[in-house]
């Protein structure tokens, strides 16, 4: 592999069908008859990232630090270890902070260089959150972007954004609701959506009984 | 001038398009495809993960502007394949004339994946040097910047907060430096801080509100003492 920077970097991929479906197959193609790629392989990490992992692993170890404070101080001492207690883990997720939502402090996350996001608690990114529109404007105008989401601040909070530049990876740990105090670890959880825990959303109000 | 995928703080009017809930993890079939490929391709080892990054930066400005997110894996993962000799640009043209040949040892096997994806790549590293910085140390990320090892180098500093004086508010590990890693010139660990700016300080008078703050990841040689 040569040492190269930006800039004359020979491209190759334009040798590749340009509609996106014939693209892949292209690959795949070339891929498993090298021997690169095992076909099974593909179908198995498909599987991983529609149905194993995604936002109820998050919500779930939201829900539990609401309802258990020993697990809360856990979690924002050091989540890798506290969400590997709870056998949630993997591949951007090695290195996890749980940044908590209080009365004084707004949390939202982004990666203005990329789209780094910690697959293991929430899944694969929304196409919002990889948006340039997003990446560009949440570092900026964090205020302006939350209200274009709906999202009610305090006036005793202060916005503090989150840009993934290493691999630590950022989940926010939105503030219970009102009126939950009676609800269980499963409906706390259902509470607690996707949005919610990149900041850009805050927890569900529990529907009055 | 910023590259292209160096976005925060870029003038931007477009509203950000949340289409109500996502019902399916990937909106295409050939998403998901892509995604699959490229993480196949990338269990080999040929590359890593800054890498691959790099490779998705590097694309012609063009390209950025016409393809979409899994379009430039894809191009990436093309580019990466033949510069690490595992594809040939003939085969690349002509992908059904592959020769076929048994299944590699360093591929990843079907019942491999999960188990992979489980334990993720960390990056935390030991080293033997002490921090240069402390927490609540006040610190100015480095200006101009580039990637001491190759010229247009990848790094990991953006350029919203180049020159903007911060406070380290986390600190601990070392972790692999992406600089030089993507250019496979070594790991070479060094310690990783949180940084915190305030809005004042990165945009002035055009905060939204003086005290919100943005935080970063900042490797030590981004940064020095202010």
């Amino acid at each position: 592999m040569s040492l190269q920077g930006n800039s004359n970097l020979h491209s190759h991929h334009n040798l590749l069908p340009a509609e996106p479906a014939l693209r892949v197959e292209a690959l795949e193609t070339i891929l498993i008859r090298k021997g690169l790629v095992d076909p099974a392989a593909l179908g198995k990490i498909i599987d991983y990232y529609e149905h194993k992992v995604g936002p109820r692993h998050g919500a779930g170890v939201v829900a539990k630090s609401w309802i258990d404070q020993k697990f809360r101080s856990a979690l924002v001492a050091n989540a890798t270890t506290a969400i590997a207690s709870l056998n949630i883990s993997g591949r951007q997720g090695e290195h996890i902070v749980a940044v908590e939502n209080t009365p004084e402090v707004h949390n939202l996350v982004v990666c203005t260089l990329c789209s780094c996001y910690p697959w293991p608690l929430l899944g694969l990114p929304p196409a919002w959150y990889k948006s340039h529109a997003y990446r560009s404007r949440a570092v900026r105008e964090p205020r302006r972007v939350l209200a274009e989401f709906g999202v009610d601040l305090m006036p005793s909070q202060k916005v503090r954004v989150w840009d993934s530049t290493s691999e630590t990876r950022y989940m926010v740990v939105p503030m219970r609701p009102a009126g939950s105090e009676c609800m269980n670890e499963g409906e706390l959880a259902a509470l607690v959506s996707r949005d919610s825990m990149i900041g850009a959303a805050l927890a569900g109000i529990p529907e009055p009984t | 001038m910023t590259k292209f995928h160096d976005m925060g703080g870029r003038t931007c009017n477009e509203a950000i398009c949340r289409t109500g809930r996502e019902v399916n993890v990937f909106e295409r079939e050939w998403h998901a495809r892509a995604l699959a490929a490229t993480l196949a391709a990338g269990m080999l080892g040929a590359w890593n993960i800054d890498a691959s990054r790099h490779a998705r930066e590097c694309l012609a400005e063009e390209d950025h502007g016409k393809l979409s997110y899994y379009e430039i894996w894809m191009a990436a993962l093309a580019n990466l394949l033949v510069r690490s000799g595992l594809v040939t640009r003939s085969e690349l043209a002509n992908p059904a004339n592959a020769d076929k040949v048994p299944l590699s040892a360093s591929a990843a096997k079907a019942w491999q994946v999960d188990g992979i994806l489980n334990k993720g790549s960390p990056t935390a590293r030991e080293t033997g040097n002490a921090p240069r910085f402390h927490l609540g140390q006040t610190v100015r990320a480095s200006h101009p910047h580039s990637n001491r090892f190759l010229k247009g180098g990848h790094t990991r500093l953006p350029h919203y907060v180049q020159g903007r004086t911060g406070t380290i508010c986390r600190s601990g590990e070392a972790h692999i430096l992406p600089d030089s890693n993507a250019h496979y010139l070594g790991e070479q660990p060094e310690h990783l801080y949180s940084v915190r700016f305030s809005m004042a300080q990165l945009w002035q008078g055009d905060a939204e509100r003086s005290d919100d703050e943005v935080v970063l990841d900042l490797w030590e040689s981004y940064l020095e003492a202010a």
